[in-house]
């Protein structure tokens, strides 16, 4: 019954980690949808250098492990643009870079699923391509999307953890401390575990949620189950 | 020949990867006409009416509305097709928005109606082809002939002065293509200009003011319902007409 003492002794600590984690986890999530929409639009609707850009950019994103990235933008890219901007920030950025060439890659399979039809029809009343793409396509396509989409959620918190290695104080790291003073190995890395279950549960229920909220007859996607 | 003829469509042409689809169409539509196309499957009728709203760009040829050319006329064309509407085959209704919203979206985003006047416009117009009740449904909720009635408010939502009907019932079966065809007997009489690929030969009798036979990307024959069907000149026309009727 040590641990229980430890826990609560060290629970605010490990509460804070809770927060930074979720922190870096929806920052990365929501820059990861801000530029993953208007990557697949490149891709989809662009012009062919538009295009390829975005699939290099896609394929660097996606080719290289995070680690590598995290180490990259750490010590080369931040410092090399003189942005002295904290681990979090430069954590939650190449998470969210990272997780935009994945979400890119799920919208674009939205957008070209959405039927033909819906542009023609869109066009034939008058609207622009533009206008079509945003009333018609995009809620569409996005709606089409959420069952892959909600996936990135726990990608994103399990991929979290490795900003432990540019010294976020996230759960993982602050995990790591507690073991290295309190010599409780097992039992403080599987309450760590368990708290990464939990929260993995907790986020899929908000997104299915949502997914509720959103469902309309005719688009019976659904949540991948945690 | 101005203020004529609401429509007028001069040799278009269209081909596609060197397959020549439409070899020179021309064709005068007075205002308040209605127009039925007939043709055997491939010759072209659907390109045809694609052709005149500038949905596939022809390779030669013009098409005027009210005497303004609207082939070549770049961004310009957004503003024509909100006065050329357009009712598909298999409806195309807009799958995440109930049948009102399909109804009012292109007033409110096109022509910046105020949302509720645009409100008003579609239940009128829903009402108009008898679905003010299935307002709140979405597509996937609704009958193929009720789908296709809602497809046809939505255009009639942007006051259009011509209407093209690409085999608006050929998707449905033969009690829904009743409940269609009615109300475009309807809009045919109240004067709406409709230009209709259809084999729906009663329809044709009963409202065409003339029907064009087209095959092999030519018109081979036009006239009135009674001269096409009961004294067609062209044996083609003959033989294609003696088959649709044993379908
Ligand atoms: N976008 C396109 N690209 C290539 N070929 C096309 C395209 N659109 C139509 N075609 C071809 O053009 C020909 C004529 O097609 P169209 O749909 O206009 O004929 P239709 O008279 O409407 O026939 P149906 O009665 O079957 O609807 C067909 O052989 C079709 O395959
Ligand atoms: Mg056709």
């Amino acid at each position: 019954m040590e641990i229980l003492s430890v826990l609560l002794e060290w629970g605010p600590y490990l509460l804070g980690g809770i927060a930074i984690t979720l922190g870096l986890t929806i920052s990365a999530l929501a820059l990861g949808f801000c530029l993953g929409l208007p990557l697949a639009l490149g891709q989809v609707y662009g012009s062919r250098p538009v295009r390829s850009l975005i699939a290099v950019y896609v394929w660097f994103f996606r080719g290289l492990p995070t680690l590598i990235l995290l180490f990259l933008f750490y010590f080369g890219v931040f410092p090399a643009l003189g942005l002295d901007f904290s681990a979090f920030v430069i954590g939650a950025t190449v998470l969210g870079l990272r997780g935009a060439a994945y979400q890119s890659q799920i919208f674009r399979a939205g957008i070209q699923s959405v039927a033909e039809g819906q542009m023609t029809a869109a066009l034939s009343l008058g609207m622009t391509r533009w206008e079509a793409v945003q009333c018609i396509i995009i809620p569409q396509a996005l709606r089409i999307s959420l069952p892959g989409w909600s996936n990135e959620y726990p990608e994103l918190l399990t991929d979290s953890a490795v900003c432990y290695a540019i010294g976020v104080a996230e759960l993982m790291t602050r995990t790591s401390q507690i073991v290295s003073v309190t010599y409780m190995t097992m039992p403080i890395y599987i309450a760590c575990a368990l708290i990464f279950i939990a929260l993995n549960y907790g986020g899929m229920r908000v997104i299915r949620k949502a997914e509720e909220r959103f469902a309309i007859p005719g688009f019976g996607g659904k949540a991948v189950q945690p | 020949m101005t203020g004529e003829y609401i429509l007028r469509v001069e040799d278009i042409h269209k081909k596609f990867n060197d397959r020549e689809i439409l070899r020179g169409i021309s064709f005068n539509v007075k205002k308040g006409a209605t127009i039925v196309f007939i043709g055997p499957s491939g010759t072209g009728k659907s390109t045809l009416l694609r052709c005149i709203n500038q949905l596939t760009e022809p390779d030669r040829g013009k098409v005027f509305l009210d005497d303004e050319e609207i082939t070549g006329c770049g961004s310009r064309i957004s503003g024509y097709r909100q006065r050329i509407g357009m009712v598909f085959q298999n409806f195309n209704l807009f799958d995440h928005l109930t049948a009102v919203e399909n109804v009012e979206i292109a007033p409110i985003k096109v022509r910046k109606m105020k949302k509720e006047e645009a409100h008003a416009k579609a239940m009128e117009e829903l009402h108009r082809v008898g679905m003010a009740d299935w307002a709140h449904h979405y597509p996937a909720e609704l009958s193929g002939g009720q789908a296709q009635r809602v497809s046809i408010a939505r255009c009639l939502a942007m006051d259009p002065e011509v209407i093209l009907f690409d085999e608006p019932t050929s998707a449905l079966d033969p009690e829904l293509t009743r409940e269609v065809l009615e109300v475009m007997k309807d809009l045919a009489r109240s004067g709406m200009t409709m230009l209709v690929v259809s084999h729906e030969m009663g329809f044709a009798r009963s409202v065409a003011t003339e029907i064009i036979f087209m095959e092999g990307g030519r018109i081979v024959e036009q006239g009135s319902p009674l001269e096409i069907m009961n004294n067609p000149k062209h044996p083609r026309t003959r033989e294609f007409l003696g088959r649709i009727e044993h379908t």
